[in-house]
C-alpha cells in the first residue's frame, strides 16, 4: 500500500534532523522541570481536590506531556503547505493524482512519529530519574495510549494544515498561526491541565478540537483514564479528526478555486 | 482525438496595488494573462510554446494542469476537464515547471522517486523497470543517494524530468526546462526527449527561451504574445514570416553620423555615434561583408554580432500582423 510507504518516507525525513532534536531536547527538559515544579507546587499549597490529581498522576501528566510535545503540532503550528501556498509550490501539490491533504498528511504522521522516539523517551527518563516511577501497570493503557497518541499527531497536524490552507484567502498568515498557537496550546491543557480549568473556560476547550492533541492521549496513556471513558475519549479524538478531515477537503476544493499561483 | 484542446480560454489574475500617498489602501486591478487563447494539439505531436516572459505561458499550462481554473473558455486535456478529473489526470500528465521542484529537497533523490511512485500507485516491478530506465537514459545513477538540496541546477534538472515521467504519462510538458542549465546539460536533456518520444510518442509541449530547445525538439510552434495566439505553424514557417535578423554592433573610434551600409537597417546609435547597431538579414549578406564596408567608413573598435531572440521574433510577428 502507497500510504504506509509515505508514513515511512516522513519519518526518514524526519530523521535527517538530528541535531535539531538535540537542541531541542535540552529545552523540552528544562520546560519539563519547570512545569513540574510550578504545578507540585500548586498541588502542595492547594486545599482542595486538584481535580483528583495525585503527585505521581501530576508528574505524569507533566512528563507524558513533554513527551509527545513536537511530534503534536501545538505553539508553532508550521507546516510545508503554508509555505508552498506562499511561495506557489502548491503548483506542483495540485500536479499529483491524490488529494493535497494525503499528499501531506502521511508524511507529517511519519515526520511526527519519529519525533516522539529523541523526544518521548528522554523525557520519560528524566521524568522517572527525578519524580519517581509514573508510567502505569498493565497493557490496556499502552495499546489505547497508542492510538490515542496517534489520533493526537494526526488531529493537531489536521489542524495546523487548515489554519495554513487560510492563505488561499490571507496575504499574511504569520499572526493568524501565532494566535492559534497560543489559543491552542493553552486550551490542549500544556500549562494547566484541562480538568483544573474553571468551569466556563472548560466548557469553552470542549467545544474546541484542542484537549484531544495533548489533554485526551495524556489522559489516556497515563492511565489516568481507563475502561469505558479511555475508549470514550478515543472517540471523541476520532470525532474531531473527521471533522478537521472534512474542513480541510472543503478548504482545499474553496481554496483551489481561489487559487491564483504566485510567481512563474 | 486531441490530446489538448483550448477554445477561447481566458484568465484574469486580480492584483492589488498601493494607491499612491495612501497607505493603507490598496487598489484591485483586473490583468488579463491568457486573452482568448484557441489551439489543439494531436497526440503525438511536439509542439514549442514560446513567448515573451509574462507572454501567459505558464498560466495555460498551469489551466491544462487543472492548477487554475479558467476565467472563461474551455480546456480539455486527455480528453477530460482538467479541474474536475484533476487527480484522474494527474496520472495521464507529466508536468516540469523549470522553476520549482517537486522533489523532496531534505531526502536522497531515490527516495523522492519511491515517495512518486507511491503516490501514483505504480504497481512495484513496473516502477522499478522505469526507474531503472531513467536513471539510465538521464545518467542520474551518480547521486540518487544524494540530498536534493546538494544537486547542482543541471542534475536537479535532469532528476525533475525524470520524476515527472516516472508513470510513463501520455502528455509532457515542459515549461522551461532548460533554464539557467549549460550547453552539455542542455544537450544531455534534449536528447533524451528525442529518444523519450521517438520510442514512446509521447505528446510534448514545450515552453522555452530557448531557440535551440524548439530547433532540435519541435515540430510546430505556438507564439503567444499579451495572451494572443500570434502563430501557429511549423517553424521554417516562423522564420519564413519573420526572416530571423542578426544585428553587428559596431563600436567605433570616434563618433560618426549614422551609417548607411546597403543591405542592412541602421536600428541606432549611441554616444553620438560611438556605437551603431546595424541589422541585416543573414540569408542575403554576412557579418563579415557588413563589417567590411563599415570599416570603409570609419575605424573599429571592437564588434559583437547578436542571435535574434525569442523577444525579438514575437515582437517582429508582431508588427508584421498590424
Ligand atoms: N498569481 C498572479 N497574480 C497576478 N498576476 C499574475 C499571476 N500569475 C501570473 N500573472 C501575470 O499574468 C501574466 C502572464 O504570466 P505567466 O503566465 O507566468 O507568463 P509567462 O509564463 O509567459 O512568462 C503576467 O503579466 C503575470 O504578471
Ligand atoms: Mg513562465
Amino acid at each position: 500500500m502507497g500510504t504506509w510507504q509515505l508514513v515511512r518516507a516522513g519519518f526518514r525525513q524526519q530523521s535527517q534532523y538530528r541535531l535539531a532534536m538535540v537542541a531541542g531536547l535540552a529545552t523540552n527538559c528544562v520546560f519539563g522541570f519547570i512545569r513540574a515544579s510550578v504545578l507540585l507546587a500548586a498541588l502542595d499549597a492547594s486545599t482542595g481536590a486538584f481535580a483528583g490529581y495525585t503527585r505521581e498522576s501530576l508528574a505524569a501528566y507533566v512528563w507524558i506531556s513533554q513527551a509527545l510535545l513536537g511530534a503534536v503540532l501545538l505553539m508553532v503550528p508550521t507546516t510545508a503547505v503554508g509555505e508552498r501556498i506562499k511561495t506557489g509550490d502548491i503548483a506542483v501539490d495540485f500536479l499529483r493524482p491524490v488529494s493535497l491533504l494525503a499528499g501531506h498528511l502521511w508524511m507529517a504522521l511519519g515526520r511526527g512519529l519519529f519525533t516522539l522516539l529523541p523526544r518521548g523517551v528522554p523525557a520519560v527518563v528524566v521524568g522517572t530519574l527525578t519524580v519517581g516511577w509514573f508510567l502505569p501497570g498493565g497493557v490496556a493503557p499502552y495499546l489505547l495510549g497508542a492510538v490515542s497518541v496517534v489520533l493526537a499527531v494526526a488531529g493537531s497536524y489536521l489542524g495546523a494544515h487548515c489554519v495554513a490552507l487560510a492563505g488561499f484567502w490571507l496575504v499574511e498568515t504569520r499572526g493568524l498561526n501565532a494566535l492559534y498557537g497560543i489559543v491552542a496550546t493553552f486550551l490542549a491543557g500544556l500549562f494547566v491541565p484541562v480538568d483544573l480549568f474553571p468551569g466556563w473556560l472548560r466548557g469553552l476547550a470542549a467545544l474546541t478540537p484542542f484537549p484531544t492533541f495533548l489533554q485526551y492521549p495524556v489522559d489516556v496513556l497515563s492511565g489516568r483514564v481507563v475502561g469505558l471513558d479511555a475508549w470514550s475519549h478515543l472517540a471523541t479524538q476520532a470525532g474531531w479528526l473527521l471533522g478537521m478531515l472534512l474542513l480541510a477537503q472543503l478548504l482545499a476544493t474553496l481554496g483551489r478555486r481561489h487559487l491564483e499561483v504566485q510567481g512563474g | 482525438m486531441s490530446v489538448v484542446e483550448v477554445d477561447r480560454l481566458v484568465r484574469d489574475f486580480t492584483v492589488r496595488e498601493p494607491v499612491p500617498g495612501r497607505r493603507l489602501r490598496r487598489r484591485a486591478r483586473q490583468v488579463r494573462a491568457v486573452d482568448g487563447l484557441t489551439f489543439t494539439v494531436g497526440p503525438g505531436e511536439a509542439v514549442g510554446y514560446i513567448g515573451a516572459n509574462g507572454a501567459g505561458k505558464s498560466t495555460t499550462i498551469k489551466m491544462l494542469a487543472g492548477i487554475l481554473v479558467p476565467t472563461s473558455g474551455t480546456v480539455r486535456t486527455c480528453g477530460t476537464d482538467p479541474v474536475r478529473a484533476r487527480r484522474r489526470l494527474a496520472r495521464r500528465i507529466g508536468v516540469v515547471f523549470g522553476q520549482r521542484s517537486q522533489l523532496w529537497w531534505d531526502l536522497p533523490l531515490a527516495e523522492s522517486y519511491d515517495i512518486l511512485a507511491a503516490i501514483h500507485r505504480l504497481e512495484p516491478a513496473r516502477a522499478r523497470r522505469r526507474r531503472a530506465e531513467l536513471v539510465e537514459e538521464l545518467e542520474l545513477g551518480g547521486f540518487l543517494a544524494t540530498p536534493v538540496r546538494q544537486l547542482s541546477l543541471g542534475q536537479r534538472m535532469r532528476a525533475e524530468v525524470a520524476a515527472a515521467l516516472l508513470h510513463e504519462p501520455e502528455l509532457v510538458v515542459l515549461d522551461e526546462p532548460t533554464i539557467g542549465l549549460d550547453v552539455l546539460s542542455k544537450q544531455r536533456l534534449r536528447e533524451f526527449l528525442v529518444h523519450e518520444r521517438g520510442s514512446r510518442g509521447t505528446t510534448l509541449l514545450l515552453t522555452t527561451h530557448d531557440m535551440g530547445d524548439v530547433e532540435r525538439l519541435c515540430e510546430r510552434v505556438l507564439v503567444v504574445d499579451h495572451g494572443r495566439l500570434a502563430y501557429d505553424g511549423s517553424l521554417s514557417g516562423l522564420a519564413a514570416t519573420v526572416a530571423a535578423e542578426r544585428v553587428l554592433v559596431v563600436d567605433l573610434a570616434e563618433p560618426v553620423a549614422p551609417l548607411q551600409v546597403p543591405g542592412t537597417r541602421h536600428l541606432g546609435s549611441e554616444g553620438d555615434g560611438v556605437r551603431q547597431h546595424l541589422a541585416f538579414d543573414p540569408t542575403r549578406t554576412t557579418a563579415a561583408a557588413v563589417l567590411a564596408q563599415v570599416q570603409r567608413a570609419a575605424e573599429v573598435r571592437d564588434l559583437s554580432v547578436a542571435e535574434p531572440d525569442i523577444e525579438d521574433v514575437v515582437r517582429r510577428l508582431w508588427s508584421r500582423s498590424r
